[in-house]
């Protein structure tokens, strides 16, 4: 067993794991987080995508000791005291979602496309979104929600 | 699918990492981004006993340069390359190699360390390093050494990095030629069914020096050099596809199931064609 201590969704949490545990499993199984969900356990669906130190990362390719001392935020962190994050709303208002599977690791993967390209092109999502895969939406729903919430995004940063 | 059991150390300094290493004997692996060792541990293909993990050791990640030669911290991930102004500037055949890899998520975690101590035919990194003359520092237990591009990758995931040693960085010589990496895959995200890396440096609208560098061809990457002799001199853009048909003078590349290798070497030559072409125009 190592000792790992790591804030996930702004809470600290001190845990002793099995060095081979990995973060997706200790997030859902240890911690009940299971709103990052496994889709293909093999690094290529990105449902299981988290963001570790403000990067989106899939968290089935990473171990639980690999995120010691680091901050880590899961779909269940986006909310603020019960407000959707502009990226869950958007999701929400332009249909970027079908069966949701896919929906936990979408959100996660956009944030951080976001943080890194506050006002991206529509091939630009298109890119970035290459490592998360939707069987249900064709996915030209997921790029307007993204583009939607880049804009919201910005006018809020502006007028703040 | 989880990995098999195995003792994991925290390496606090590269000479404390040295001596894990040393410790935990031939099933110890080092651990950086993880992006290549943990997809084999999942499957099992890999089982080492100890991981020695290296990836907390922030004096490795770094870009440097002098005017002459880059060096780049074995533990910079792919997105800082891909990321790094100076590098776009001094290297951009770096730069934009590195944006090709995978994904956001895995350019996040995938080193250019690992990447080229994997020593996978089909990564791409390695290919550019080759084109550009790179140089691995490596240190050991009594030392360090320093290994070219030419003489460190041996086979399929092999090269010349002994049990137990570590590569530290990379240097690579600033050239001031133009950069561009092509790679073909059939889906996003994938690997390179082919990949080529070209530096050019031109001088009055013709080609003065070549370099072309290429993935998943072989066993190893590996330089065209018959399409570089052939490319010295060459402005236009027939010149430019007869010198890219040379790329057949490698020898037959591997058949699989995504490509035979009649189908690589067209691609190869289609694909030099493009790369050396975006420089010209
Ligand atoms: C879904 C997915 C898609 C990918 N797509 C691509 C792609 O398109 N192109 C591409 O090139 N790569 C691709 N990769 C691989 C990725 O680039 C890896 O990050 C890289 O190959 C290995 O780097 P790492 O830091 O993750 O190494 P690790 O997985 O940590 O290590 C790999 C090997 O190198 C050894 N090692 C690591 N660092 C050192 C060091 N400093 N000194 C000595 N030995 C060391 C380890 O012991 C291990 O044997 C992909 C990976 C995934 C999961
Ligand atoms: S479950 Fe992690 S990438 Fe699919
Ligand atoms: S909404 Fe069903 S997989 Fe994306």
């Amino acid at each position: 067993m190592t000792r790992i201590s790591l804030s996930v969704n702004g809470v600290q949490h001190e845990a002793d794991v099995e060095p081979r545990t990995l973060l997706a499993y200790f997030l859902r199984e240890r911690l009940g987080l299971t709103g990052t969900h496994i889709g293909c356990d093999t690094s290529s669906c990105g449902a299981c995508t988290v963001l570790l130190n403000g990067q989106s990362v899939k968290s089935c390719t990473a171990l639980a000791v690999q995120a010691d001392g680091a901050r880590v935020t899961t779909v269940e962190g986006l909310a603020e005291d019960g407000d959707w994050h502009p990226i869950q709303q958007a999701f929400h208002e332009h249909h970027g979602l079908q069966c949701g599977f896919c929906t936990p690791g979408m959100l996660m993967a956009s944030v951080g496309i976001l943080s890194e390209n506050p006002d991206p092109t529509d091939q630009e999502i298109r890119h970035a979104l290459e490592g998360n895969l939707c069987r249900c939406t064709g996915y030209q729903n997921i790029v307007n929600a993204v583009l939607a919430a880049a804009e919201d995004m910005r006018s809020s940063a502006a007028a703040s | 699918m989880i990995p098999a059991p195995f003792e994991y150390e925290r390496a606090t300094s590269v000479a404390h990492a040295l001596e894990l290493m040393a410790q935990g004997g031939e099933d110890a692996r080092l651990l950086a981004g993880g992006h290549s060792l943990l997809p084999l541990m999942r499957l099992r293909l890999a089982r080492p006993t100890l991981l020695v993990d290296i990836g907390g050791l922030d004096d490795l990640k770094y870009v440097s340069g002098n005017g002459d030669a880059i060096e780049i911290g074995a533990l910079t991930t792919h997105h800082e390359i891909a990321d790094s102004h100076e590098l776009g500037e001094a290297c951009p055949l770096l730069t934009t190699t590195a944006a090709q890899i995978g994904d956001p998520q895995v350019r996040h975690r995938g080193t250019i360390g690992g990447s080229v101590a994997h020593a996978d035919p089909a990564s791409d990194l390695p290919t550019a390093l080759l084109a550009m003359d790179a140089e691995f520092v490596i240190e050991a237990v009594g030392g360090s050494r320093s290994v070219a591009a030419a003489d460190f990758f041996e086979g399929p995931f092999m090269s010349a990095l002994g049990d137990g040693e570590i590569l530290t960085s990379i240097r690579v010589p600033v050239s001031g030629a133009s950069g561009v990496y092509r790679k073909f895959n059939r889906r996003a995200q994938d690997w390179a069914i082919v990949g080529v890396a070209a530096l050019i440096g031109t001088d009055g609208g013709a080609i003065s020096s070549a370099a072309i560098g290429l993935t998943n061809m072989g066993g190893t990457p590996l330089r065209a050099e018959a399409v570089e002799a052939s490319l010295v001199g060459v402005s236009g853009a027939d010149e430019v596809a007869a010198a890219a048909a040379q790329v057949a003078d490698i020898g037959m590349p591997p058949g699989d199931e995504q490509a035979s290798a009649e189908y690589r070497l067209h691609l190869a030559s289609v694909l030099i064609r493009r790369a050396v072409g975006d420089v010209l125009t």
